[in-house]
Protein backbone atom coordinates (compact mmCIF):
# COMPACT_ATOMS: atom_id res chain seq x y z
CA UNK A 1 0.00 0.00 0.00
CA UNK A 2 1.39 3.36 -0.97
CA UNK A 3 2.37 5.65 1.88
CA UNK A 4 0.27 8.76 2.39
CA UNK A 5 2.21 11.90 1.44
CA UNK A 6 2.98 13.93 4.55
CA UNK A 7 1.07 16.97 3.26
CA UNK A 8 -2.06 14.85 3.02
CA UNK A 9 -1.77 13.17 6.40
CA UNK A 10 -3.62 15.87 8.23
CA UNK A 11 -6.40 15.76 5.64
CA UNK A 12 -6.72 12.01 6.07
CA UNK A 13 -6.74 12.44 9.85
CA UNK A 14 -9.43 15.12 9.51
CA UNK A 15 -11.57 12.83 7.37
CA UNK A 16 -11.17 9.94 9.81
CA UNK A 17 -11.96 12.02 12.90
CA UNK A 18 -15.00 13.69 11.33
CA UNK A 19 -16.29 10.39 9.95
CA UNK A 20 -15.91 8.76 13.36
CA UNK A 21 -17.89 11.54 14.99
CA UNK A 22 -20.61 11.36 12.34
CA UNK A 23 -20.93 7.64 13.07
CA UNK A 24 -21.06 8.44 16.79
CA UNK A 25 -23.84 10.94 16.11
CA UNK A 26 -25.73 8.42 14.01
CA UNK A 27 -25.46 5.84 16.78
CA UNK A 28 -26.99 8.27 19.26
CA UNK A 29 -30.04 8.97 17.12
CA UNK A 30 -31.48 5.50 17.70
CA UNK A 31 -30.01 4.70 21.10
CA UNK A 32 -28.68 6.82 23.94
CA UNK A 33 -25.03 5.88 23.53
CA UNK A 34 -22.44 8.23 24.86
CA UNK A 35 -23.53 8.04 28.47
CA UNK A 36 -20.14 6.62 29.46
CA UNK A 37 -18.26 9.50 27.84
CA UNK A 38 -20.49 11.98 29.66
CA UNK A 39 -19.91 10.23 32.99
CA UNK A 40 -16.16 10.37 32.52
CA UNK A 41 -16.14 13.98 31.43
CA UNK A 42 -18.52 15.18 34.11
CA UNK A 43 -16.85 13.18 36.86
CA UNK A 44 -13.49 14.62 35.81
CA UNK A 45 -14.65 18.22 35.60
CA UNK A 46 -17.19 18.28 38.45
CA UNK A 47 -14.55 18.91 41.15
CA UNK A 48 -13.27 21.91 39.17
CA UNK A 49 -16.81 23.22 38.81
CA UNK A 50 -17.53 22.78 42.51
CA UNK A 51 -14.24 24.47 43.38
CA UNK A 52 -14.97 27.19 40.85
CA UNK A 53 -18.40 27.82 42.34
CA UNK A 54 -16.94 27.97 45.83
CA UNK A 55 -14.23 30.32 44.57
CA UNK A 56 -16.71 32.55 42.78
CA UNK A 57 -18.74 32.94 45.97
CA UNK A 58 -15.63 34.00 47.87
CA UNK A 59 -14.49 36.28 45.08
CA UNK A 60 -17.85 38.00 45.16
CA UNK A 61 -17.57 38.37 48.94
CA UNK A 62 -14.04 39.65 48.62
CA UNK A 63 -15.07 42.06 45.90
CA UNK A 64 -17.78 43.53 48.09
CA UNK A 65 -15.82 43.71 51.32
CA UNK A 66 -12.26 44.41 50.20
CA UNK A 67 -12.29 46.25 46.91
CA UNK A 68 -15.15 48.49 47.90
CA UNK A 69 -13.22 49.42 51.05
CA UNK A 70 -10.13 50.08 48.99
CA UNK A 71 -12.09 52.39 46.77
CA UNK A 72 -13.25 54.28 49.82
CA UNK A 73 -9.72 54.55 51.20
CA UNK A 74 -8.54 55.96 47.89
CA UNK A 75 -11.00 58.75 48.19
CA UNK A 76 -9.53 59.55 51.61
CA UNK A 77 -12.77 60.76 53.12
CA UNK A 78 -13.39 59.20 56.46
CA UNK A 79 -17.01 60.06 56.57
CA UNK A 80 -17.63 58.70 53.14
CA UNK A 81 -15.67 55.58 53.95
CA UNK A 82 -17.72 55.04 57.04
CA UNK A 83 -20.88 55.45 55.01
CA UNK A 84 -19.61 52.96 52.45
CA UNK A 85 -18.80 50.54 55.24
CA UNK A 86 -22.32 50.89 56.49
CA UNK A 87 -23.60 50.33 52.97
CA UNK A 88 -21.54 47.17 52.74
CA UNK A 89 -22.96 45.95 56.00
CA UNK A 90 -26.45 46.73 54.80
CA UNK A 91 -25.77 44.87 51.56
CA UNK A 92 -24.41 41.96 53.54
CA UNK A 93 -27.38 41.95 55.88
CA UNK A 94 -29.75 42.37 52.96
CA UNK A 95 -28.12 39.42 51.27
CA UNK A 96 -28.50 37.40 54.45
CA UNK A 97 -32.10 38.52 54.75
CA UNK A 98 -32.81 37.52 51.15
CA UNK A 99 -31.17 34.19 51.75
CA UNK A 100 -33.25 33.74 54.90
CA UNK A 101 -36.36 34.67 52.92
CA UNK A 102 -35.49 32.15 50.24
CA UNK A 103 -34.90 29.47 52.83
CA UNK A 104 -38.13 30.46 54.53
CA UNK A 105 -39.95 30.01 51.25
CA UNK A 106 -38.40 26.59 50.92
CA UNK A 107 -39.59 25.64 54.39
CA UNK A 108 -43.07 27.02 53.72
CA UNK A 109 -43.21 25.22 50.42
CA UNK A 110 -42.25 22.01 52.10
CA UNK A 111 -44.93 22.45 54.76
CA UNK A 112 -47.54 23.04 52.06
CA UNK A 113 -46.43 20.01 50.06
CA UNK A 114 -45.58 17.65 52.87
CA UNK A 115 -46.61 14.64 50.82
CA UNK A 116 -43.76 15.16 48.37
CA UNK A 117 -40.21 14.22 49.39
CA UNK A 118 -37.99 17.20 48.58
CA UNK A 119 -34.28 17.68 48.25
CA UNK A 120 -32.77 21.18 48.20
CA UNK A 121 -29.90 21.62 45.75
CA UNK A 122 -27.57 24.33 44.64
CA UNK A 123 -26.92 25.28 41.02
CA UNK A 124 -23.19 24.93 40.40
CA UNK A 125 -22.86 25.49 36.67
CA UNK A 126 -24.68 25.76 33.38
CA UNK A 127 -24.42 23.89 30.12
CA UNK A 128 -21.13 24.20 28.28
CA UNK A 129 -22.97 25.18 25.13
CA UNK A 130 -25.21 28.18 24.60
CA UNK A 131 -27.84 26.41 22.49
CA UNK A 132 -29.30 24.32 25.28
CA UNK A 133 -30.75 25.51 28.55
CA UNK A 134 -29.48 23.16 31.22
CA UNK A 135 -27.83 23.58 34.59
CA UNK A 136 -25.89 21.29 36.88
CA UNK A 137 -26.89 20.90 40.54
CA UNK A 138 -24.78 19.63 43.40
CA UNK A 139 -26.94 16.57 44.10
CA UNK A 140 -26.66 13.27 42.31
CA UNK A 141 -27.50 9.60 42.36
CA UNK A 142 -25.96 9.21 45.81
CA UNK A 143 -28.52 11.70 47.12
CA UNK A 144 -31.40 9.79 45.56
CA UNK A 145 -31.73 11.92 42.43
CA UNK A 146 -32.76 10.10 39.26
CA UNK A 147 -33.47 11.11 35.67
CA UNK A 148 -36.94 12.55 34.98
CA UNK A 149 -37.48 13.86 38.52
CA UNK A 150 -39.10 17.27 38.72
CA UNK A 151 -37.11 20.34 39.74
CA UNK A 152 -38.84 23.41 41.14
CA UNK A 153 -38.26 26.61 43.03
CA UNK A 154 -40.67 28.10 45.56
CA UNK A 155 -41.81 30.44 42.78
CA UNK A 156 -42.65 27.77 40.22
CA UNK A 157 -41.55 24.93 38.00
CA UNK A 158 -37.88 25.02 36.94
CA UNK A 159 -37.36 21.85 34.91
CA UNK A 160 -36.63 18.18 35.25
CA UNK A 161 -33.55 16.05 35.83
CA UNK A 162 -32.08 15.12 32.47
CA UNK A 163 -29.34 12.88 33.80
CA UNK A 164 -28.11 11.98 37.26
CA UNK A 165 -24.45 11.29 37.90
CA UNK A 166 -22.89 10.09 41.16
CA UNK A 167 -22.48 13.51 42.76
CA UNK A 168 -24.16 16.01 40.43
CA UNK A 169 -27.14 16.07 38.11
CA UNK A 170 -28.03 17.82 34.89
CA UNK A 171 -31.35 19.66 34.88
CA UNK A 172 -33.21 20.53 31.69
CA UNK A 173 -34.90 23.90 32.22
CA UNK A 174 -38.49 24.27 31.06
CA UNK A 175 -37.46 27.01 28.64
CA UNK A 176 -35.29 24.62 26.61
CA UNK A 177 -36.67 23.86 23.17
CA UNK A 178 -36.92 20.16 23.99
CA UNK A 179 -38.61 20.72 27.32
CA UNK A 180 -42.27 20.68 28.25
CA UNK A 181 -44.62 20.46 31.20
CA UNK A 182 -48.27 19.46 31.53
CA UNK A 183 -50.06 22.74 32.16
CA UNK A 184 -53.43 24.44 32.23
CA UNK A 185 -54.87 27.91 32.55
CA UNK A 186 -55.61 28.38 36.25
CA UNK A 187 -58.80 30.39 35.76
CA UNK A 188 -60.46 28.39 32.96
CA UNK A 189 -58.75 24.99 33.50
CA UNK A 190 -57.94 24.81 29.77
CA UNK A 191 -55.39 22.04 29.32
CA UNK A 192 -52.31 22.35 27.12
CA UNK A 193 -48.68 21.35 27.43
CA UNK A 194 -46.33 24.29 27.94
CA UNK A 195 -43.17 24.01 25.88
CA UNK A 196 -39.86 25.78 25.97
CA UNK A 197 -38.98 28.09 23.11
CA UNK A 198 -35.23 28.22 23.56
CA UNK A 199 -35.66 31.81 24.72
CA UNK A 200 -36.81 33.26 28.03
CA UNK A 201 -40.50 32.46 27.44
CA UNK A 202 -42.67 29.35 27.32
CA UNK A 203 -45.42 28.63 24.85
CA UNK A 204 -48.83 26.97 25.28
CA UNK A 205 -49.03 24.73 22.24
CA UNK A 206 -52.58 23.56 21.91
CA UNK A 207 -55.07 26.26 22.82
CA UNK A 208 -57.75 26.22 20.11
CA UNK A 209 -58.29 29.48 18.26
CA UNK A 210 -61.87 29.82 19.52
CA UNK A 211 -60.80 29.67 23.19
CA UNK A 212 -60.21 32.83 25.19
CA UNK A 213 -56.90 33.36 26.93
CA UNK A 214 -55.78 36.79 28.09
CA UNK A 215 -52.49 38.29 29.14
CA UNK A 216 -52.09 38.19 32.89
CA UNK A 217 -53.80 34.83 33.36
CA UNK A 218 -51.89 32.33 35.46
CA UNK A 219 -50.69 29.00 34.14
CA UNK A 220 -50.32 26.11 36.57
CA UNK A 221 -49.28 22.49 36.28
CA UNK A 222 -51.99 20.03 35.31
CA UNK A 223 -50.31 17.07 37.01
CA UNK A 224 -50.85 15.00 33.90
CA UNK A 225 -47.15 14.59 33.23
CA UNK A 226 -46.88 12.78 36.60
CA UNK A 227 -43.72 14.74 37.34
CA UNK A 228 -45.06 17.88 39.00
CA UNK A 229 -47.90 18.18 41.52
CA UNK A 230 -51.14 19.67 40.23
CA UNK A 231 -51.79 23.42 40.48
CA UNK A 232 -48.15 24.39 40.96
CA UNK A 233 -47.25 27.74 39.29
CA UNK A 234 -45.74 27.56 35.80
CA UNK A 235 -45.98 31.20 34.76
CA UNK A 236 -48.12 34.08 33.59
CA UNK A 237 -49.49 34.73 30.11
CA UNK A 238 -47.71 37.75 28.64
CA UNK A 239 -48.83 37.63 25.02
CA UNK A 240 -51.61 36.02 22.99
CA UNK A 241 -51.51 36.06 19.21
CA UNK A 242 -54.13 34.64 16.86
CA UNK A 243 -53.21 31.52 14.94
CA UNK A 244 -54.72 28.62 13.06
CA UNK A 245 -55.67 26.17 14.37
CA UNK A 246 -54.05 27.12 17.71
CA UNK A 247 -53.44 30.39 19.45
CA UNK A 248 -49.87 31.49 20.03
CA UNK A 249 -49.73 31.93 23.82
CA UNK A 250 -46.46 33.07 25.37
CA UNK A 251 -45.80 32.64 29.06
CA UNK A 252 -43.31 34.30 31.39
CA UNK A 253 -42.02 31.51 33.68
CA UNK A 254 -42.81 31.99 37.36
CA UNK A 255 -39.37 30.77 38.40
CA UNK A 256 -36.45 33.14 37.78
CA UNK A 257 -34.62 30.76 35.48
CA UNK A 258 -31.87 33.17 34.49
CA UNK A 259 -30.89 33.62 38.12
CA UNK A 260 -31.24 30.16 39.55
CA UNK A 261 -29.12 29.58 42.62
CA UNK A 262 -31.14 27.17 44.72
CA UNK A 263 -33.69 24.63 43.54
CA UNK A 264 -35.70 21.75 44.97
CA UNK A 265 -35.70 18.27 43.50
CA UNK A 266 -38.95 16.32 43.81
CA UNK A 267 -37.61 12.95 44.85
CA UNK A 268 -40.31 10.88 43.28
CA UNK A 269 -40.80 9.13 39.98
CA UNK A 270 -44.38 8.14 40.70
CA UNK A 271 -47.54 10.21 40.78
CA UNK A 272 -47.10 12.96 43.33
CA UNK A 273 -50.72 12.98 44.41
CA UNK A 274 -50.29 9.76 46.32
CA UNK A 275 -49.00 10.14 49.85
CA UNK A 276 -46.88 7.25 50.99
CA UNK A 277 -44.10 6.40 53.38
CA UNK A 278 -40.78 6.52 51.63
CA UNK A 279 -37.50 5.01 52.85
CA UNK A 280 -34.38 7.16 53.09
CA UNK A 281 -31.69 6.81 50.40
CA UNK A 282 -28.40 5.04 50.95
CA UNK A 283 -26.47 8.27 51.40
CA UNK A 284 -28.86 11.04 52.43
CA UNK A 285 -27.72 14.61 51.94
CA UNK A 286 -29.72 16.47 54.54
CA UNK A 287 -32.98 16.73 52.61
CA UNK A 288 -35.92 18.71 53.91
CA UNK A 289 -37.86 15.52 54.49
CA UNK A 290 -37.33 11.82 54.24
CA UNK A 291 -36.01 11.25 50.78
CA UNK A 292 -37.22 8.73 48.29
CA UNK A 293 -35.28 5.90 46.77
CA UNK A 294 -36.85 5.69 43.37
CA UNK A 295 -37.39 2.45 41.59
CA UNK A 296 -35.98 3.59 38.24
CA UNK A 297 -32.20 3.75 38.06
CA UNK A 298 -30.15 4.77 35.10
CA UNK A 299 -26.69 3.32 35.02
CA UNK A 300 -23.75 4.29 32.89
CA UNK B 1 10.25 42.26 21.50
CA UNK B 2 8.75 40.19 24.26
CA UNK B 3 7.56 37.30 22.11
CA UNK B 4 10.04 34.68 21.07
CA UNK B 5 9.60 32.14 18.36
CA UNK B 6 11.33 28.89 19.00
CA UNK B 7 11.33 27.76 15.41
CA UNK B 8 11.16 29.48 12.10
CA UNK B 9 10.63 27.56 8.89
CA UNK B 10 10.69 28.67 5.33
CA UNK B 11 7.91 27.93 2.89
CA UNK B 12 8.69 29.64 -0.37
CA UNK B 13 9.31 33.25 0.50
CA UNK B 14 7.11 33.29 3.57
CA UNK B 15 8.34 32.94 7.13
CA UNK B 16 6.07 30.68 9.16
CA UNK B 17 6.40 31.41 12.83
CA UNK B 18 5.44 28.43 14.93
CA UNK B 19 4.88 29.27 18.56
CA UNK B 20 5.58 26.83 21.33
CA UNK B 21 4.04 26.89 24.75
CA UNK B 22 4.93 25.97 28.30
CA UNK B 23 4.14 22.35 29.09
CA UNK B 24 0.59 21.91 30.27
CA UNK B 25 -0.50 25.25 28.84
CA UNK B 26 -2.88 23.65 26.35
CA UNK B 27 -4.45 21.29 28.90
CA UNK B 28 -4.68 24.02 31.53
CA UNK B 29 -6.24 26.49 29.10
CA UNK B 30 -8.69 23.91 27.79
CA UNK B 31 -9.93 22.79 31.20
CA UNK B 32 -10.10 26.38 32.44
CA UNK B 33 -12.14 27.39 29.39
CA UNK B 34 -14.61 24.54 29.89
CA UNK B 35 -15.02 25.19 33.61
CA UNK B 36 -15.38 28.96 33.19
CA UNK B 37 -17.79 28.42 30.30
CA UNK B 38 -19.97 26.33 32.60
CA UNK B 39 -19.62 28.56 35.67
CA UNK B 40 -19.82 32.10 34.41
CA UNK B 41 -23.44 32.10 33.15
CA UNK B 42 -24.62 31.11 36.65
CA UNK B 43 -23.52 34.55 37.85
CA UNK B 44 -23.63 36.52 34.59
CA UNK B 45 -26.39 35.12 32.32
CA UNK B 46 -25.21 37.16 29.32
CA UNK B 47 -21.90 35.25 29.41
CA UNK B 48 -23.73 32.29 27.86
CA UNK B 49 -23.11 33.83 24.45
CA UNK B 50 -19.36 33.31 24.86
CA UNK B 51 -17.75 30.17 23.50
CA UNK B 52 -14.48 30.02 25.39
CA UNK B 53 -13.60 26.45 24.26
CA UNK B 54 -13.85 27.71 20.68
CA UNK B 55 -11.58 30.66 21.43
CA UNK B 56 -8.98 28.39 23.04
CA UNK B 57 -9.13 25.99 20.08
CA UNK B 58 -8.78 28.91 17.72
CA UNK B 59 -5.87 30.45 19.57
CA UNK B 60 -3.76 27.31 19.71
CA UNK B 61 -4.70 26.44 16.13
CA UNK B 62 -3.57 29.81 14.85
CA UNK B 63 -0.42 29.79 16.97
CA UNK B 64 0.87 26.25 16.61
CA UNK B 65 -0.02 25.95 12.95
CA UNK B 66 0.02 22.19 12.89
CA UNK B 67 -3.23 20.95 11.30
CA UNK B 68 -3.06 17.53 12.95
CA UNK B 69 -2.66 18.81 16.49
CA UNK B 70 -5.07 21.62 15.77
CA UNK B 71 -7.86 19.30 14.70
CA UNK B 72 -7.20 16.89 17.58
CA UNK B 73 -7.36 19.76 20.07
CA UNK B 74 -10.62 20.89 18.47
CA UNK B 75 -11.97 17.35 18.66
CA UNK B 76 -11.09 17.05 22.34
CA UNK B 77 -12.57 20.40 23.26
CA UNK B 78 -15.71 19.76 21.25
CA UNK B 79 -16.31 16.29 22.66
CA UNK B 80 -15.79 17.53 26.22
CA UNK B 81 -18.19 20.40 25.54
CA UNK B 82 -20.74 17.91 24.20
CA UNK B 83 -20.25 15.77 27.29
CA UNK B 84 -20.98 18.71 29.57
CA UNK B 85 -24.14 19.67 27.73
CA UNK B 86 -27.15 17.77 26.47
CA UNK B 87 -26.20 17.92 22.81
CA UNK B 88 -25.46 14.64 21.02
CA UNK B 89 -21.80 13.79 21.43
CA UNK B 90 -20.03 14.76 18.24
CA UNK B 91 -22.04 17.89 17.42
CA UNK B 92 -19.58 20.38 18.84
CA UNK B 93 -16.83 17.81 18.27
CA UNK B 94 -17.15 17.99 14.49
CA UNK B 95 -17.53 21.75 14.43
CA UNK B 96 -14.45 22.34 16.56
CA UNK B 97 -12.48 19.70 14.65
CA UNK B 98 -13.03 21.71 11.48
CA UNK B 99 -12.20 24.98 13.23
CA UNK B 100 -9.00 23.51 14.69
CA UNK B 101 -7.92 22.15 11.33
CA UNK B 102 -8.69 25.26 9.30
CA UNK B 103 -7.26 27.65 11.89
CA UNK B 104 -4.01 25.68 11.93
CA UNK B 105 -3.93 25.55 8.16
CA UNK B 106 -4.40 29.26 7.56
CA UNK B 107 -2.38 30.34 10.58
CA UNK B 108 0.81 30.25 8.58
CA UNK B 109 -0.58 32.11 5.60
CA UNK B 110 -1.94 35.31 7.11
CA UNK B 111 -1.12 37.65 9.94
CA UNK B 112 -2.71 36.29 13.09
CA UNK B 113 -0.99 38.57 15.59
CA UNK B 114 -2.65 41.89 14.93
CA UNK B 115 -5.74 42.60 17.07
CA UNK B 116 -7.87 43.51 14.04
CA UNK B 117 -6.84 40.32 12.32
CA UNK B 118 -7.65 38.31 15.45
CA UNK B 119 -11.05 39.94 15.75
CA UNK B 120 -11.91 39.24 12.12
CA UNK B 121 -10.65 35.65 12.29
CA UNK B 122 -12.66 34.98 15.44
CA UNK B 123 -15.83 36.37 13.89
CA UNK B 124 -15.22 34.28 10.77
CA UNK B 125 -14.54 31.07 12.67
CA UNK B 126 -17.43 31.70 15.04
CA UNK B 127 -19.66 31.87 11.98
CA UNK B 128 -18.10 28.76 10.50
CA UNK B 129 -18.51 26.93 13.81
CA UNK B 130 -22.15 27.96 14.16
CA UNK B 131 -22.84 27.19 10.51
CA UNK B 132 -21.41 23.69 10.92
CA UNK B 133 -23.56 23.08 13.98
CA UNK B 134 -26.70 24.24 12.17
CA UNK B 135 -25.79 22.11 9.14
CA UNK B 136 -25.31 19.01 11.29
CA UNK B 137 -28.54 19.68 13.17
CA UNK B 138 -30.52 20.09 9.98
CA UNK B 139 -28.88 17.35 7.92
CA UNK B 140 -28.06 14.66 10.47
CA UNK B 141 -30.33 15.30 13.43
CA UNK B 142 -33.44 16.59 11.61
CA UNK B 143 -33.64 19.54 13.99
CA UNK B 144 -34.87 22.76 12.36
CA UNK B 145 -32.50 25.56 13.23
CA UNK B 146 -32.21 29.06 11.83
CA UNK B 147 -29.05 29.80 9.84
CA UNK B 148 -28.82 33.35 11.11
CA UNK B 149 -30.21 35.50 13.90
CA UNK B 150 -29.47 38.88 15.41
CA UNK B 151 -28.41 37.15 18.61
CA UNK B 152 -25.85 35.18 16.61
CA UNK B 153 -24.43 38.35 15.07
CA UNK B 154 -24.10 39.94 18.49
CA UNK B 155 -22.49 36.79 19.88
CA UNK B 156 -19.98 36.75 17.01
CA UNK B 157 -18.99 40.35 17.72
CA UNK B 158 -18.75 39.77 21.47
CA UNK B 159 -16.63 36.65 20.99
CA UNK B 160 -14.39 38.56 18.60
CA UNK B 161 -13.89 41.35 21.11
CA UNK B 162 -13.25 38.93 23.96
CA UNK B 163 -10.81 37.00 21.77
CA UNK B 164 -8.63 40.07 21.28
CA UNK B 165 -8.15 40.44 25.03
CA UNK B 166 -7.98 36.73 25.75
CA UNK B 167 -5.43 36.05 23.00
CA UNK B 168 -3.29 38.87 24.35
CA UNK B 169 -3.31 37.21 27.78
CA UNK B 170 -2.68 33.77 26.30
CA UNK B 171 0.37 35.11 24.47
CA UNK B 172 1.98 35.08 27.90
CA UNK B 173 1.83 31.29 27.86
CA UNK B 174 4.29 31.16 24.98
CA UNK B 175 7.65 29.64 25.71
CA UNK B 176 10.80 31.69 25.23
CA UNK B 177 13.35 30.42 22.76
Amino acid sequence: MAAIPSRHRSLVLLAVVVAAQILLLAAQIRARHGRLIRVWAITALAPFERAGGWGMDHVRGTWKSYFALRQAARENEDLRRERDNLKLQIDFLRGRAEEAERLGKLVNFHQEHSEVPLLPARVISTSADSSSQTVFIDRGEKDGVRADMGVITPDGVAGKVLAAYPHISQVLLITDKESGVGAMVAETRLLSPASGTGGPLLSLKYIAEDEKVQAGEHIVTSGMDRIFPKDFPVGTVVEVQPGTPFLQVNIQPAARLNRLEEVIVLLSLSSLDIKKEIPAPAAPAAPLKKTAKPAKTEKP
Amino acid sequence: MTENYSSIRLQGETHIEVHHFHSGAVVFSGITALVVQALLPVYIPAAAMLDLPLLVTLYFGLSRRNPSTGLLLGTSMGLLQDSLSKTPIGLYGIAKTLVGFLASSIGGRIDTEHPVSRFALTVFFFGLHQGTIVLIKRALLAQPEAWFSVQFAIAAGVNGAVAVGLFFLMDRLRRSA
